[in-house]
């Protein structure tokens, strides 16, 4: 296949940016996407100019390393599927494809497709966890979670912090990201004991970051790489409202 | 050098809690006048920064990644073991042990694996309170399932993202340190030089990814968890920035490495498809509980799998060993798809692979269970290869996939630098030559909050530390080191990328330092690999500059040390003239076409001392002493 990239080159934090063009030759429908960048990055490399540079790691859709806007969505075409995963027998010969990085006033762009997602770390800081500490623990039967309740928090816990939710938002909102760690510790007994303190800290976190506000669109669920339902955007609510009183 | 392994007296299930009270403490006020750095933020680097942090150290995390939750034991998906005996079929801590020692074929040390299977049990218990969402049954008690080379089910799980549950649980435990202001971390920082004063580990330099500015930090611990080396096969199932330079780097300053041969191939990937594939993407052993592995019986057979009647498939697993069947241990089922393939029975457009079946399971159990259980590895598969596993059998080829030698530590889990602690992977310890599906999980965590943290308290509390600079002698050497070995790489100005050269010296690594090896293949290989690294060295092109993110930088200062230590691993497989667990030599194997072990000649881990020049390495041996177990000939039929 022969594609035509529109890819956003940006130097830095402070660089303006723009789009620039490039042929891909000679391009495999078993390539990833992210292979058929190492490609162009190799005829950029050996032209002596600089590759476009985008994180990746695992590549396997479980890091949460990769992403970009393709076509205007988040992780390209595909349901369930981070950019790593995405395969090229999913575009035709001479198809051209815009390549973005995800836009955030909360994710600023360092580089080129490459974004800043401390943010969503400085969330999680903000009590995303138990208070649990090294040792002196009981036996791990001792607490009973029946498996609809452990499958409801695995499918909250599944979240890889991507960043796609806020990318695939209007409002570049995060609520999707916050809403999958306050729902997964609030259905556990292990995370019941400190929830108030848990959603408090966090939403504040959320906004001081300056991520927009959740106005139901449902566009995050519907970009997900790990499908996670809007329903714990709800829980969320829920568990915020029950904090104020 | 002589090697101290520092094995506590005593009975082997009394040895930790004896060392544990002998051991001496650091007073909690005192605690935080010791600075620790900790290298790396996956399940052992996290671990450990979390619970020293917890203790009252002062300690400063460092990753390669943007985040902690980037780490690759994210990755891992099966499971981890703990012997805690909740399916009542006969399981004990000893058990673990022995199946431990056995699996990695009498090659490890009994006092570590032994340790390693006492704190398994407080693994899980941990992870639960940390709100880990392992699997459970109706009634909410957590449930297992059975992994190659045990007979017992001890594995918990979380679907087939176990690694990602559990990294994250560690991830949330740092987190909660980080936010008390005990853990500071530093994100997009690469370590890339240990810095020894007055032989003690004092510090390193890193280089900042985002600025490209070259640091020095001061500590009077320094922890590396970095991680194995697999991606100096090029092709592994490994995350693309996993790399050696932390290890490597540690070792030309004076940290023995230990048995570099012993490198794992698992048996379940998804084959290559072409010459663009940039990694390689496991799937679960696992599936190996209900998937059957088989091959046509006839040689080249052309036919679709599902074409192939019943009578015509050999079940060779089943067939070779009929108590373990498809859940024989990882080096064991690998060799024999590679057999199957180069006796002409492999499958697929390649040639390279066998099928993994779920047609029996699915009809046994129902599509809905093999879902449950399965889903989002098969899902996975599809994804990569276009083709439906519920429809027709998965093909499957064995990929590098965990590295069994690492920096040599002594019961301590210190390295041959005082000072220096090796955690998780990156440390040769508990796994002997092949390491048992589910027990990564399980010696990352235990290093990082049951051990280390007692033995990191015990080297404070006896050694006494003089004050060091960053701008002191030893560190500005070192910064200068780093400085010019980056100048050098992007004056190159060659013709042939970082990839083009990875690409290049991971084929010949697979080729004759890979799933098996004979003594021509690697003095071949040792001739080739040093041509390679000189080629690289005169004609590597870099693009971008040094002040400034650039991930072609970053790549070539990995492979660089790749290309050293690759020979490393040649010149132990080619010493170690003997077969066992995943370094399988062709001169040594039973008529079964099993490794074969020389007792009487190898039972030594290798530590390997560097010289100051590339593909010299001096031999030190730490005998292997067995008072527990007697080391046999491994069977699994």
């Amino acid at each position: 296949m022969k594609l035509t990239l529109k890819v956003w080159r940006q130097k830095d934090r402070n660089d303006e940016g723009r789009f620039v063009e490039y042929i891909a030759n000679e391009v495999s429908p078993d390539m990833s996407f992210l292979e058929m960048l190492d490609v162009v990055n190799t005829d950029l490399v050996k032209k002596g100019e600089t590759p476009i540079v985008f994180d990746h790691d695992c590549r396997e859709g479980i890091c949460g390393s990769c992403g970009m806007m393709i076509n205007g969505r988040a992780h390209g075409p595909g349901k369930g599927i981070a950019t790593c995963q995405l395969h090229m027998r999913s575009f035709s010969d001479g198809d051209q494809i815009v390549i973005e990085p995800w836009r955030s006033t909360a994710f600023p762009v360092l580089k080129d497709l490459m974004v800043d997602r401390t943010s969503f770390d400085r969330i999680m800081r903000a009590g995303g966890y138990t208070s649990a500490k090294t040792g002196g623990i009981p036996d791990g039967n001792s607490i009973l979670v029946p498996k609809p309740v452990a499958d409801e928090a695995f499918d909250a816990a599944a979240c890889i912090g991507c960043g796609a939710c806020v990318a695939a938002c209007p409002n570049s909102s995060a609520m999707l990201f916050v809403s999958a760690k306050v729902s997964q510790l609030a259905l556990l007994p292990q995370g019941k004991a400190e929830r108030v303190e848990r959603v408090t800290r966090m939403i504040a976190q959320m906004d001081e970051e300056k991520f927009g506000s959740c106005s139901n669109t449902y566009a995050c669920e519907a970009e997900c790489p790990k499908q996670i339902s809007v329903t714990h955007i709800a829980r969320l609510n829920r568990e915020f409202v029950a904090a104020q009183f | 050098m002589t090697l101290n392994s520092k094995i506590p007296e005593g009975p082997l299930e009394k040895k930790w809690s004896n060392h544990k009270f002998n051991m001496k403490l650091v007073n909690p006020a005192n605690r935080r006048k010791y600075k620790i750095i900790v290298v790396g933020t996956g399940l052992a680097g996290a671990s450990a920064a979390a619970s020293l942090g917890e203790l009252g150290y002062n300690v400063h995390s460092f990753c390669y990644h943007e985040s902690p939750r980037r780490a690759h034991s994210i990755a891992a998906q099966g499971g981890i073991n703990a012997p805690k005996n909740y399916s009542n079929d006969g399981d004990s801590i000893y058990r673990l042990f022995y199946d431990t020692i056995k699996g990695g074929d009498y090659r490890a040390r009994e006092a570590n694996v032994h340790r390693l299977a006492e704190v398994s049990g407080n693994i899980i218990d941990q992870c639960v309170a940390q709100g880990v969402p392992f699997a459970r049954d109706y009634a909410g008690y957590l449930d297992n399932r059975s992994f190659g080379g045990a007979q017992v089910a001890r594995t918990f799980y979380a679907r087939g993202q176990t690694g990602q549950q559990l990294l994250l649980g560690a991830y949330s435990a740092l987190n909660r340190q980080i936010d008390a202001g005990t853990v500071k971390f530093y994100d997009r920082h690469e370590m890339l030089d240990l810095v020894v004063v007055d032989g003690k580990a004092r510090g390193i330099v890193t280089r900042n990814l985002i600025n490209g500015k070259i640091e020095s930090y001061t500590a009077d611990v320094v922890v590396l968890a970095t991680g194995g080396y697999a991606n100096v096969f090029y092709l592994s199932t490994n995350a693309k920035a996993s790399n050696a330079t932390a290890i490597w780097r540690a070792h030309k300053r004076g940290a023995l490495f230990g048995n570099p041969c012993y490198t794992q191939i698992h048996p379940t990937c998804i084959p290559v498809s072409g010459d663009h594939q940039s990694k390689l993407t496991l799937m679960s052993e696992s599936l190996r509980n209900d998937g059957r592995v088989w091959v046509p019986k006839k040689k080249g057979d052309d036919r679709q799998a599902n074409q192939i009647p019943e009578n015509e498939r050999d079940y060779y697993l089943e067939r070779l060993y009929p108590s373990f069947g498809n859940l024989v241990p990882r080096d064991v089922a690998s060799r024999r798809a590679k057999d199957m393939c180069d006796h002409g029975f492999g499958v697929g457009a390649s040639k390279m692979a066998v099928y993994l079946d779920f047609a029996d399971a699915i009809k046994r159990l129902g599509r809905e269970a093999i879902f449950e259980k399965y889903g989002n590895l098969l899902d996975m598969y599809k994804q990569i290869t276009g083709e439906d596993p519920y429809q027709v059998p998965m093909r499957i080829y064995p990929a590098v996939h965990y590295t069994m030698g690492g920096l040599w530590v002594d019961y301590n889990l210190m390295s041959s630098i005082p000072g220096l602690f090796v955690l998780g992977e990156a440390n040769f310890s508990d796994h002997g030559a092949n390491r048992l599906g589910a027990s990564a999980l399980m010696q990352g965590l235990g290093d990082g909050y049951f051990i280390a943290p007692y033995t990191i308290s015990d080297y404070l509390a006896s050694n006494k530390f003089s004050p060091v600079d960053a701008n002191g002698g030893e560190f500005k050497a070192a910064e200068n080191s780093v400085t010019a070995s980056v100048n050098k790489l992007l004056s190159i100005n060659g013709s042939k990328t970082v990839d083009e050269f990875h690409r290049e010296y991971g084929k010949v690594m697979w080729d004759y330092v890979g799933m098996g090896r004979n003594k021509a293949g690697l003095q071949k290989a040792l001739k080739l690999l040093p041509e390679i690294r000189s080629r690289f060295w005169k004609d590597v092109k870099i693009t971008g500059n040094a002040l400034d993110i650039n991930t072609e930088l970053e790549k070539a200062q990995r492979v660089a040390d790749f290309m050293e230590l690759g020979e490393l691993i040649a010149i132990d497989a080619l010493h170690r003239e003997e077969s066992c667990g995943g370094h399988f030599r062709e001169e040594h194997q039973t008529e079964e076409g099993e490794a074969k072990r020389n007792d009487k000649k190898f039972s030594y881990v290798a530590a390997w001392e560097y010289t100051g020049k590339t593909g010299n390495p001096k031999l030190n041996k730490e005998k292997l002493e067995f008072e527990s177990v007697h080391p046999s000939q491994r069977s699994y039929k």
